[in-house]
């Protein structure tokens, strides 16, 4: 059941998989920049109470 | 006489063909140490369910179904997704997030790598039914437990041959991915140095990342929730500090005993009818088709990031956003001592290669969202 054309169907997942990929990954990365300067300086204080 | 050589009769090429695909499996795995840990329960798994009746898979005999111990290890195991899923918390353990998190920047090359799966996607699809299609691109993450779970909740009808070469290809990143590297860079690129900033993230970050990403990834693909949570829960169990003894449990012992019985069930899937097809050689093009189309995605993406860089980064750590951990940034990381003796590229491979676990999570997320 060869079928070139669902090549060119499915190519609208491609787009749309890698972009999806993108935003989330974006987001965490966000997220973890914000992480990283919250909590820089309460790790001192997590670590005092070990 | 007749008991003792019946069962001989039964015997048919397609089976002996099976059992020497069961010893290369063993060759490989013994000799070139090809994921051993696999590829060895599996070979030997191929020669068991190849034996005329074997009684290790279920079989029909008079009418009546004899049950076979694979065939219930399959049904409790793998069908319902439960080993991957439990071997995910041995990986997420395994895992340190400190390179990534010290430079959350090297997440976007995780992404990128993921090019493959979706490339493979389109590709597959001009051959086979799209839940096949989209199962077959998901040996593009480069992760075992991905490809089960995405291959089992989509129905394909190819699981045994899509996890041969999801765990073959795995093995084969020290040969397959430096050729590609080679061809997309220049000797310039690969000798690019990259400074490592010895930063360390703080030990509330490293809790409260596995559980963020839980989250996001949850509300955007709720069918990967369970992958990304096991991973991340086996994480959370490392980084807690209250629970080492769970976590080296889980790194060791559990992933070990998962192991031995992911290998030999998925074994099960090999037998000679339902493995000899043309279609089986297809998915294992398809799989390195989807390898290779990785690793250029994550090289290609840093040389258009390089562009609006001052300095600069070395593009071979692109190519370890395929996932493959640990592997994949072990061959960046060689590859860029052989070009330059000083270039230590290790930090920065290992950080792309954790997020490219995580991204491989999120894409078989996607793709189970697109076709379930």
């Amino acid at each position: 059941m060869f079928n070139p054309m669902a090549f060119v169907d499915n190519l609208y997942y491609m787009g749309f998989g890698m972009l999806s990929i993108f935003i989330v990954i974006g987001l965490i990365m966000l997220s973890t920049v914000i992480l990283n300067k919250v909590t820089a300086k309460k790790d001192d204080d997590m670590e005092d109470d070990d | 006489m007749d008991i003792l050589i019946g069962n001989l009769f039964k015997l048919e090429w397609q089976q002996v063909v099976m059992w020497l695909i069961g010893g290369v499996l063993i060759y490989l795995a013994i000799k070139k140490d090809m994921e051993p840990t696999l590829l060895l329960p599996i070979g030997f798994g191929a020669i068991l369910v190849n034996l005329p009746l074997s009684g290790a898979i279920d079989q029909v005999i008079n009418g009546k179904i004899e049950h076979g111990a694979l065939s219930t290890l399959f049904n409790a195991g793998i069908a319902n997704e439960l080993f991957p899923l439990i071997l995910f918390i041995g990986i997420g353990a395994m895992i340190d997030f400190g390179p990534l998190l010290a430079n959350p920047k090297l997440m976007m090359f995780g992404a990128a790598a993921q090019f493959g799966i979706f490339f493979t996607l389109c590709a597959a699809s001009m051959f086979f039914k799209i839940n096949d299609a989209a199962s077959i691109a998901v040996i593009g993450a480069a992760d075992g437990p991905t490809s089960i779970v995405v291959a089992q909740k989509l129905n394909s009808n190819y699981i045994g041959a899509i996890m041969i070469a999801a765990y073959s290809y795995m093995a084969l990143v020290p040969i397959i991915q430096p050729p590609i590297i080679r061809l997309l860079t220049t000797k310039k690129e690969r000798r690019i140095r990259m400074v490592y900033k010895q930063k360390s993230a703080s030990k509330l970050t490293r809790i409260l990342f596995p559980i963020i990403i839980t989250v996001i990834t949850g509300l955007v693909a709720p069918s990967a929730v369970s992958l990304v949570g096991f991973l991340m829960f086996g994480n959370l169990i490392r980084e807690c500090g209250v629970l080492n003894s769970l976590s080296d449990t889980a790194q060791k012992v559990l992933a070990n005993l998962i192991t031995i019985f992911l290998g030999i069930t998925i074994a099960s899937q090999m037998q000679a009818d339902q493995f000899l097809k043309k279609e089986t050689l297809m998915i294992l093009g398809l799989g390195l088709f989807a390898f290779i189309f990785d690793t250029a995605g994550g090289v290609i993406f840093a040389k258009i990031i390089n562009l609006f860089l001052k300095e600069k980064i070395n593009p071979m750590i692109g190519a370890a956003g395929i996932s493959a951990f640990p592997m994949s940034g072990r061959v960046v990381h060689k590859m860029g001592l052989s070009e330059d003796r000083q270039n230590f590229l290790l930090m920065h491979s290992m950080g792309v290669n954790v997020s490219g676990q995580i991204a491989s999570v999120i894409a078989g997320g996607l793709i189970l969202n697109f076709f379930m």
